[in-house]
């Protein structure tokens, strides 16, 4: 019986793999392996080289990022359900720096804070492979599991302080509105299936495209609003922003950096791939939706986080407006296509070496200071002052003030919008520039309290050695802030993709 | 030596605070002096290439750019690095050289509290790489840069060193400005995707004049300059920031202000509104001069009504800055010569006049009018050197202020071709009124303040005395300026007039 029915079907052939395009995807697999099995066979004596061993990972799986870079040929696998294009690398590249950054960051402040050390490396490879993952997948399945495999250590990230109430709140919180949204998503997703017959992005973007009776119908109306709110959750767009606050203020704060960036970036990355891929044959919905979210994160955003008196959570709360300026290129995907994608693109480079230099800031005062307030910051220019300067350059780049990075990410979303030249799309570009002015306002409150503000009495004022790590982390953000800024001919160079990356 | 200048001598002049500023954050903060002989240094040698630059420069061809430098620098949006000196931005580049030397001396001595000279010289050298930047920048994009570059050490300046009200001063200044320019941006955009030719150089955009562009989206993005530049320079109803942040802002930062940095917005109207735009500057110019009459009036009746020394400068910024839109907004070449010489003179006038404001201050700790008095018969030679300058703002023949404020009155008279001629001359006759008022406040300034004898609570004080040396230093250059420009303005026209004749011609003014 089995062997005549064996002799039926089609025979299987199993897929070819192109190690060299799975590399980094490989290494990073192995680096878990080699953390877990470090911690169980030396378990405590193997704490001091965890960092070490977690950076020579990320960086091991950057090698093979730069060959693929050199070699230059796109590599589709799996019938085109795995594509290893120049997108795909700048973003994993992107993902792994990031990484690297955070494990800077995160070195002396695990370290110090009596918490599990070996499991927090473990875990933060093991998101940071699924956000790998997500950057090749064109497969509706890959994208779940990628974002399964990158949320999920993300949940035990946040509430990694355990003593305290807040992160096991912080936790909770990501947790549950976490699965939430999955299970919209993954209803969204069902639906989107439904529509077009396959799992790949490609392939349902034919039907898409195809006849008016399969897409007219309202249930692709409805399969593209759950699956585009589900990862409306992951990149704290306005409605689906609650969590952010919240969670950013309880978790520890190098996993909040972590979250701000990497996890908002995967979300992003998502979202590229649904709408560019897949759901770009239907502006007719996607434009209103987009517009809405937009304008809904960055004015909702900025007006909230002008009331807040806590770095963190403003910075939770401008992240949501940042996010704002990155949906923005969404509503002219029809129009502009691959510039909009390479907006977003360079946006999201340029936040995270920004925002994390923010927050290794942060990170680097609160040894000092022990809080977030932002009145813990007054008179820092007096007593720490590269550390002010360095945090001024951060806040002056998110704001947008050339010569410093941000001020690139935003043009070049202003660019795409006035190019679009819809009605809609200048639109959104005026209030775009309104919220920027807004913006300003509250960065420069963390500003005026650091330069303006007296040192509040009984602070300790002598000097303080920040750890190397943290320095080289708050470096390192300084160079690419700047670099970018000043020549962003270098990043438009590596994100001008070709056909591909529309999936065209 | 000429390829030298022709290929570094902008770059070098550009940049070369910069690189000061960086070489002084490398000096410890106890060594005062090393880091004020730096900063001296620096903005000298960036003087010197100024000088350089001046004395080779072409002045019978003034309408060239001359010195171009022309490199790639980000091509995705086909924006590319290109300097250039031409006869419109040579006197604001020779301002700017020179006040920003003239500001660190004065500064030798006079830190304002909190202290710390290394960050105040080293933002000081920052806002001077913005301004020269922004004078000689050919691209939109570089432009708009240099534009914002000066924003954040103006704003620390004023929040940092400033008065007592300062924090409010400083963000609202910000604020004003960053609204702006994020408008201008946008405009700038708009400009690059509907002109025929996509590109941010100034040079092809002037000459296209706007050509292919619907008249309706001319007046839009001419709009969204108009926020940018207009609160910069500041047009009325956009002045609100000026007065608090001239009052708040330290002496070395009112200077600034007031002699460099509102050229930004006037030279930006020059430089790029109009000649990209004529068509749109010809609707939006009747706006523009009935604001600028407003501002001038206004002005002056906000001077009158201030009991504050500097804060009644301040006013009379706005009534000065709304003579010179009331050139520009003739859009001719007369009108445009005079505006220029009308920003040298108000830089260098006003410069003087917020010198001598914070040096009273310094003496007197209180710069209230009514407790004042008697600066002649205490800090004689201080009384006279602010009478001098008193004259030069109020428009007195024979020193610059008039050159700034005579012709501009009188290119009201004769609009470009398509301007209402009635509505130009009501303006000008109004706006002749207000040198009148000009004289009224200046005058009753100085009776308060110079004349009579001073008042019991100073009478005694022994604090009180004298130019000192670094104060001479500074103002020495400035007080020759006033009286030779007073006698030959044609310094400054003859460099500019061709530049100014070239560019209405080209858009037929």
């Amino acid at each position: 019986m089995l062997a005549s029915f064996l002799t039926e079907s089609v025979p299987f052939t199993a897929p070819t793999l192109d190690y060299h395009a799975l590399a980094p995807e490989i290494i990073l697999t192995a680096g878990v392996v080699v953390l877990v099995l470090l911690d169980s066979i030396k378990l405590d004596r193997a704490k001091a080289f965890m960092p070490v061993v977690t950076n020579l990972v990320l960086l091991g799986s950057l090698i093979p990022l730069l060959t693929l870079a050199a070699e230059g040929t796109d590599r589709i696998m799996f019938g085109g359900s795995y594509v290893v294009d120049s997108m795909a690398l700048v973003l994993k590249a992107l993902f792994i720096v990031s990484a690297y950054v955070v494990v800077l960051l995160a070195t002396n402040y695990v370290a110090e804070g009596d918490y599990w050390e070996s499991e927090f490396y473990t875990l933060l490879i093991s998101s940071i492979l699924g956000m790998v993952v997500m950057a090749s997948s064109r497969d509706l399945i890959g994208i779940f599991v990628a974002l399964e495999l990158l949320s999920i250590p993300a949940y035990m990230l946040a509430s990694w302080r355990k003593g305290d109430l807040k992160s096991n709140e912080a936790g909770l919180k990501y947790y549950l509105m976490g699965v939430f949204a999955s299970a919209i998503l993954l209803y969204g997703l069902s639906l989107v299936y439904g529509v077009g017959g396959s799992t790949r992005l490609s392939d349902i973007a034919e039907v898409l495209a195809g006849s008016k009776d399969v897409t007219g119908v309202p249930i692709v109306t409805l399969a593209l609003l759950f699956t585009i709110f589900g990862f409306a959750f992951k990149v704290s767009a306005v409605p689906f922003h609650v969590w952010a606050p919240d969670t950013y203020e309880g978790a520890p704060t190098p996993v909040t950096a972590f979250l701000a960036v990497a996890s908002k970036a995967a979300g992003f990355v998502a979202l590229i791939q649904i709408v560019f891929f897949c759901f770009a044959a239907r502006p007719d919905i996607i434009q209103p939706l987009f517009f809405v979210l937009s304008v809904a994160s960055m004015t909702v955003g900025n007006l909230i986080a002008i009331r807040q008196s806590n770095v963190v959570r403003m910075l939770a709360y401008s992240g949501i407006a940042q996010a704002g300026f990155m949906l923005a290129p969404f509503v002219v995907v029809e129009q502009e296509g691959i510039a909009a994608l390479q907006a977003i693109v360079i946006y999201l480079v340029i936040y995270a070496a920004m925002n994390l230099g923010a927050f290794a800031v942060v990170v680097a005062v609160a040894r000092r200071t022990r809080s977030a307030e932002i009145d813990s910051f007054n008179g820092l220019f007096s007593y720490m002052p590269a550390m002010a300067v360095a945090f001024t350059l951060f806040l002056a780049s998110l704001i947008g003030i050339p010569p410093l990075g941000g001020w690139y990410a935003k043009f070049g979303v202003f660019k795409v919008l006035v190019s679009a030249n819809t009605g809609m799309s200048i639109a959104l570009a005026i209030i775009m520039a309104v919220n920027t002015a807004i913006a300003a306002f509250y960065y420069l409150r963390v500003a005026r309290a650091m330069w303006f503000e007296e040192a509040p009495e009984g602070t300790d004022t002598s000097p303080l050695r920040s750890p190397s790590g943290l320095t080289a982390a708050i470096g390192l953000s300084i160079a690419a802030t700047l670099l970018f800024g000043i020549l962003p001919g270098l990043l438009s160079d590596v994100t001008s993709f070709g056909p591909l990356a529309l999936g065209r | 030596m000429k390829t030298f200048l022709n290929d570094w001598g902008i770059v070098l002049m550009t940049f070369a605070p910069l690189v000061g500023g960086l070489v002084m954050l490398a000096i410890p903060k106890e060594s005062e002096g090393t880091i004020k002989a730096v900063a001296l240094v620096t903005s000298l040698f960036s003087a010197l290439f100024g000088i350089l630059l001046m004395a080779d420069f072409n002045y019978d061809q003034s309408e060239r750019l001359q010195y171009v430098v022309d490199v790639q620098w980000i091509e995705l949006i086909n924006s590319r690095f290109i300097v250039g000196l031409d006869g419109i931005s040579l006197p604001l580049i020779a301002l700017t050289l020179l006040i920003v030397p003239l500001v660190i001396i004065y500064s030798w001595d006079h830190i304002p509290s909190p202290g710390n000279p290394k960050a105040f010289l080293a933002l000081i050298l920052l806002l001077e790489t913005g301004m020269i930047g922004t004078f000689v920048a050919q691209d939109l994009i570089l432009f708009f840069v240099f534009f914002e570059v000066v924003l954040l050490p103006m704003y620390f300046m004023i929040g940092v060193w400033g008065g007592p009200n300062r924090q409010y001063a400083s963000i609202k200044f910000f604020l004003y400005t960053l609204f702006g320019s994020a408008l201008m941006i946008v405009s700038f955009l708009a400009l690059y995707f509907l002109s025929d030719v996509q590109t941010f150089d100034i040079r092809a955009l002037t000459e296209m004049g706007g050509s292919g562009i619907t008249h309706t989206a001319q007046l839009v993005i001419f709009g969204g300059m108009f926020m940018g530049f207009g609160i910069k320079v500041p047009i009325f109803p956009f002045h609100t920031w000026l007065p608090d942040a001239h009052t708040e802002a330290p002496t070395a930062g009112s200077v600034i202000l007031a002699a460099v940095l509102l050229k930004l917005g006037t030279y930006g109207f020059i430089r790029i509104a109009i000649p990209m735009l004529p068509g749109a500057a010809e609707s939006w110019a009747p706006v523009i001069g009935i604001l600028a009459v407003i501002g001038i009036i206004y002005g002056a009746l906000g001077c009158l009504a201030q009991s504050d020394m500097k804060r009644l400068i301040a006013f009379s910024s706005v009534a000065h800055m709304g003579f010179v839109m009331l050139a520009i907004a003739t859009l001719t070449d007369f009108g445009f010569n005079a505006a220029i010489f009308g920003m040298v003179a108000h830089g260098i006038i006003t410069g003087m006049l917020f010198f001598i404001a914070g040096s009273v201050k310094d003496r007197f700790h209180t710069l209230e009018i009514r407790r004042l008095g008697g600066l002649l018969i205490q800090a004689p030679k201080m009384g006279w050197v602010l009478g001098l300058c008193v004259m030069a703002s109020l428009g007195l023949p024979g020193l610059a202020g008039f050159w700034g404020e005579f012709p501009a009155i009188l290119s009201a008279y004769n609009p470009a071709p398509g301007l209402s001629e009635p509505l130009f001359r009501t303006l000008m006759v109004i706006a002749a009124l207000g040198t009148v008022l000009a004289a009224g406040y200046l005058l009753w300034l100085y009776q308060r303040t110079a004349f009579g004898t001073p008042t019991e609570e100073f009478a005694d004080d022994p604090n009180i005395g004298d130019i000192s040396t670094p104060e001479w230093i500074a103002w020495v250059p400035l007080v020759i300026l006033i009286v030779v420009l007073g006698f030959f303005p044609s310094i400054i026209f003859d460099a500019t007039n061709p530049a100014v004749t070239a560019l209405t011609d080209g858009f037929g003014g």
